[in-house]
């Protein structure tokens, strides 16, 4: 009996990735503790710092996503087998959800609370003359100028629409793989992709464009900390959905299978949605709530 | 052989032992494989392993080790508290080995966030998680076997990051942080801490979350996917469900610290105004945000135990447990309870008094669902014909000592008595008893429970025994007086102290060795087990052990269930 395996579970093969992946993160952050600050023999904001770590890092992501494809196409991935990963991807944006949770909340408490914090009650102003900034919303920044927030209705209004329209596309090119027509999935797909680069492209204009410094007030920190972080994340969807697109250029990819895709589509599809959160409650309701006062930045 | 009632599992009687880092068996040599199971002197098998059962053991050697080291860092703690006065870091014991004051308080935090990343998680889900979860809910192996691994290798990544910021710049003039293990700024900030040893202690925690979210991960679709046919949610064993609930906290509070840590990181190195007043930020937002994932943690470390419990009381009581389904919802209660209750630990931080009300009122709430889970376990044991192993003891041991805990945790939630006893000892007395007597005896009841499971020798019964009552002993001794010192004004994290505390330090102090004598004969146990080598039987415990793992034999085969079980 003991050699019968009668399951369709997949008991992987010992594999070299875990191990070199924890040594090159662990590479990579005390590179990165070297950058910031000296660390040993790396130099205070020594560019090349978390670089070693990064690089074996990326190397044994191809390593280990190679291996994944390499199962895959043995045939390794049984129906039950899907259903798990199926389940990992969703509870990995699950936790990703709750990332953008501790952004938020910082967001939300300091515009919404920052007058309970100003109050006489609760700080002592005449000896914290600092926190008489709490109470207004956007805070004065550090040099003494006021904030100047975005006009939502401009470029971001803009970049909705473009990530709502690669929501689209994506789905396009889902349903074409399904319905095993490879050209269409392959153009719905470089669109979406275009689409994301966009987004990337104007997020990097806007930025220029900012009335406010990141380092100048907690507005423009909990801005561009939210924004980068989804900015980022749409840069790792975007590299998520380029690599669909090569693997079906290559041939992989089946009408009725093909996780990766979904991953991806899924992974795009999160992204989007926490761009439209913060398109309403960063952009829009302060705009609303706070009025347009304020003259938006460049324009 | 078990008489298990419940099912027709495969595997029975196919003794298939590997020595499990203990090289006493070459079973497999007349095996009709058509491969061979790697050997136990194997690196590979250790270093790229996919084995549950293997990485189970990594992670208990790693919590053994990190263990130690917290141990230890307790001990220079008890050693200066002894008495009043600098004794040790005072910049010439030891040749001043352990250097000032400020030494003092980089072990406190040392000692803290060891015990609960690097002791307690790591035994209690990833070692007995990874060993228990898969025997028990009739799986060959976890779901994804190579993120499994690399949750572990993250662990030992994380502990040289955490280790190395101790030797490393932290506050103007010194090494190491010391600003408690809770990170507050703006004492973790760049005024308090500007050096390189926070920026560590940061990314250490980053690691170790992102092993945490991936094993939680793992355990999360292995439980949910990988059940033997016929096993619904509904007859899943306890400690599969205290797991799955642990590892749905883990998903959903560890990236919320994440997000808080890389605030604190970018205030101190890139500029951003979070918890810096003069920007508009506010210190206190990271305490709620850490306090988001702070509570839910103490329930990730305390709900494992409570399944490990449920096993060993209905085991040793010859029934099964009272209230099969009141238990397992009972730990979804807390679990979802621990979700809104976090500023409990922030009452003295200037909060508005409704808020207080409110987190006084949902605190005092999750008193019912752990008092389901106590006197269902009383109940259990209500009538049974009780034997008094030594895993009962510590079950025993445990459900007393919680007890305890849990009273002083009401007390505590009552927020205008924690205006009096905050930051003082009371409330380290009331958290050791809730973790150092209570999560760590589920620790080692599991270890006695399942020793002859995962390692295939009897653990001799009378060191056990020795161990549980020294250790019994010496953590009262530590952590009762406590509760003295703490009503009586004596405020945590603090190198020294005047006369009036003494007396009651000292006993804390003599606990202290106390319980390094137990842990001593724990290590003594284990030599002893492991030279004399009795062989262990699939099920030691007779019918009182109902789950799947003693329908296998101690140990395991190294891929069980090759054909599942059936489970009615």
């Amino acid at each position: 009996m003991a050699g019968d395996v009668k399951h369709d579970y997949h008991l992987v093969k010992p594999s070299p990735w875990p191990l070199l992946g924890a040594a090159s993160i662990l590479a990579m952050m005390l590179g990165m503790a070297g950058y910031m600050k000296g660390l040993w023999f790396i130099p205070q904001h020594a560019w090349w710092g978390p670089l070693p770590g990064l690089v074996a890092l990326i190397f044994v992501l191809i390593g280990w996503w190679g291996d994944v494809l390499k199962e895959s196409r043995a045939g390794d991935h049984k129906e039950v087998v899907q259903i798990s990963l199926r389940y990992g991807m969703v509870l990995f944006i699950a936790s990703e959800v709750m990332f953008f949770v501790a952004w938020f909340w910082e967001f939300f408490e300091m515009a919404i609370y920052h007058t309970l914090r100003a109050n006489p009650d609760h700080a002592d102003l005449a000896n914290n003359p600092g926190l008489v900034g709490w109470s207004e919303w956007p805070v004065p920044q550090t040099d003494g100028t006021r904030v100047h927030p975005f006009d939502p209705f401009h470029l971001p209004l803009i970049n909705t629409l473009i990530l709502l329209l690669s929501g689209t596309t994506v789905t396009w090119a889902h349903h074409a793989l399904q319905a095993g027509d490879r050209n269409s999935a392959k153009i719905g797909l470089l669109l979406t992709i275009i689409l994301g680069l966009s987004f990337t492209a104007l997020q990097v204009v806007e930025y220029s464009e900012a009335g406010f410094g990141y380092d100048k007030s907690i507005y423009g920190s909990a801005f561009f900390m939210a924004t980068g972080f989804h900015g980022a994340h749409v840069v790792i969807g975007t590299i998520m959905l380029m690599v669909c697109l090569g693997r079906l250029m290559a041939g992989g990819m089946k009408p009725e299978k093909h996780l990766g895709f979904e991953f991806a589509a899924w992974y795009w599809h999160f992204v989007d949605v926490v761009w439209l959160f913060l398109f309403a409650f960063v952009y829009v309701a302060p705009h609303i709530v706070w009025g347009s006062g304020a003259p938006a930045a460049g324009h | 052989m078990s008489s298990d009632p419940k099912t027709t599992a495969a595997g029975h009687g196919h003794d298939h032992g590997h020595g499990h880092g203990h090289g006493h068996d070459n079973a497999h040599d007349h095996h009709a494989h058509d491969h061979q199971d790697p050997k136990w002197y194997s690196p590979a098998r250790w270093l790229f392993s996919t084995n549950h059962k293997d990485i189970g053991t990594l992670y208990l050697v790693f919590a053994m080790i990190a263990g130690v080291v917290g141990f230890i860092f307790s001990g220079f703690m008890r050693a200066e508290l002894a008495e009043p006065g600098l004794q040790l870091f005072n910049g010439t014991a030891f040749g001043g080995f352990l250097g000032n004051e400020h030494n003092y308080n980089v072990i406190t935090t040392m000692h803290g966030l060891i015990m609960i990343f690097f002791m307690v998680m790591p035994a209690l889900i990833g070692g007995f998680g990874n060993w228990f979860v898969p025997l028990m809910i009739g799986a060959p192996d976890m779901a994804m076997p190579r993120m499994n691994n690399i949750s572990f290798w993250l662990l030992p990544a994380s502990f040289i990051l955490l280790l190395s910021s101790m030797f490393v710049p932290g506050p103007a003039g010194a090494n190491g942080f010391g600003g408690g293990w809770v990170l507050y700024p703006p004492l973790s900030g760049s005024t308090g801490h500007p050096g390189v040893a926070m920026d560590l202690v940061i990314f250490s925690l980053h690691v170790a979350g992102v092993s945490s979210i991936a094993g939680a991960i793992n355990f999360i679709v292995t439980i949910l996917n990988m059940r033997a046919p016929g096993m619904t949610l509904h007859k899943m064993p306890l400690f599969a469900w205290s797991v799955l609930i642990t590892a749905f906290l883990l998903v959903l509070a560890l990236p919320v610290l994440a997000g808080a840590l890389t605030m604190l990181l970018t205030d101190r190195n890139f500029g951003s105004k979070f918890f810096e007043v003069s920007g508009g930020g506010d210190p206190v937002m990271f305490q709620h945000l850490f306090w988001f994932f702070g509570h839910p943690e103490v329930y990730i470390m305390i709900l494992p135990g409570f399944g490990i419990i449920s096993h060993v009381i209905s085991t040793f009581s010859r029934k099964p447990i009272f209230g099969y389904l009141a238990m397992a919802y009972a730990m979804v209660a807390i679990g979802f309870i621990g979700f809104i209750v976090w500023a409990h630990h922030m009452y003295t931080v200037g909060m508005n008094v409704n808020l207080k009300a409110y987190f006084v009122a949902a605190t005092m709430v999750i008193a019912v669902p752990t008092g389901i889970k106590i006197f269902s376990w009383i109940a259990t044991m209500w009538g049974g014909s009780i034997e008094f192993k030594v895993p009962m003891l510590w079950a025993i041991g445990f459900i007393f000592l919680f007890t305890v805990g849990g009273v002083t945790g009401v007390v505590l939630a009552n927020a205008g008595v924690d205006h009096a006893l905050h930051d003082t000892y009371y409330v380290v007395a009331h958290f050791h008893y809730v973790l150092s007597l209570g999560a760590v005896f589920t620790l080692f009841c599991g270890w006695y429970y399942w020793f002859e499971k995962m390692w295939g020798i009897k653990y001799n019964g009378f060191i056990g025994g020795l161990h549980f009552w020294l250790m019994f002993i010496g953590s009262n001794l530590i952590f009762f007086p406590q509760h003295f010192l703490g009503l009586q004004g004596m405020p945590r994290r603090y190198v020294n102290y005047p006369d009036a505390f003494s007396e009651w330090h000292h006993w804390s102090t003599i606990g202290y060795w106390v319980a390094a004598a137990a842990t001593i004969v724990f290590f003594i146990g284990l030599l002893e087990a492991i030279v004399r080598r009795r062989k262990g039987e699939a099920n030691p415990w007779g019918e009182g052990a109902t789950t799947l793992e003693w329908t296998l034999s101690s140990p395991p085969p190294f891929h069980q269930y090759n054909d599942l079980p059936r489970f009615k």
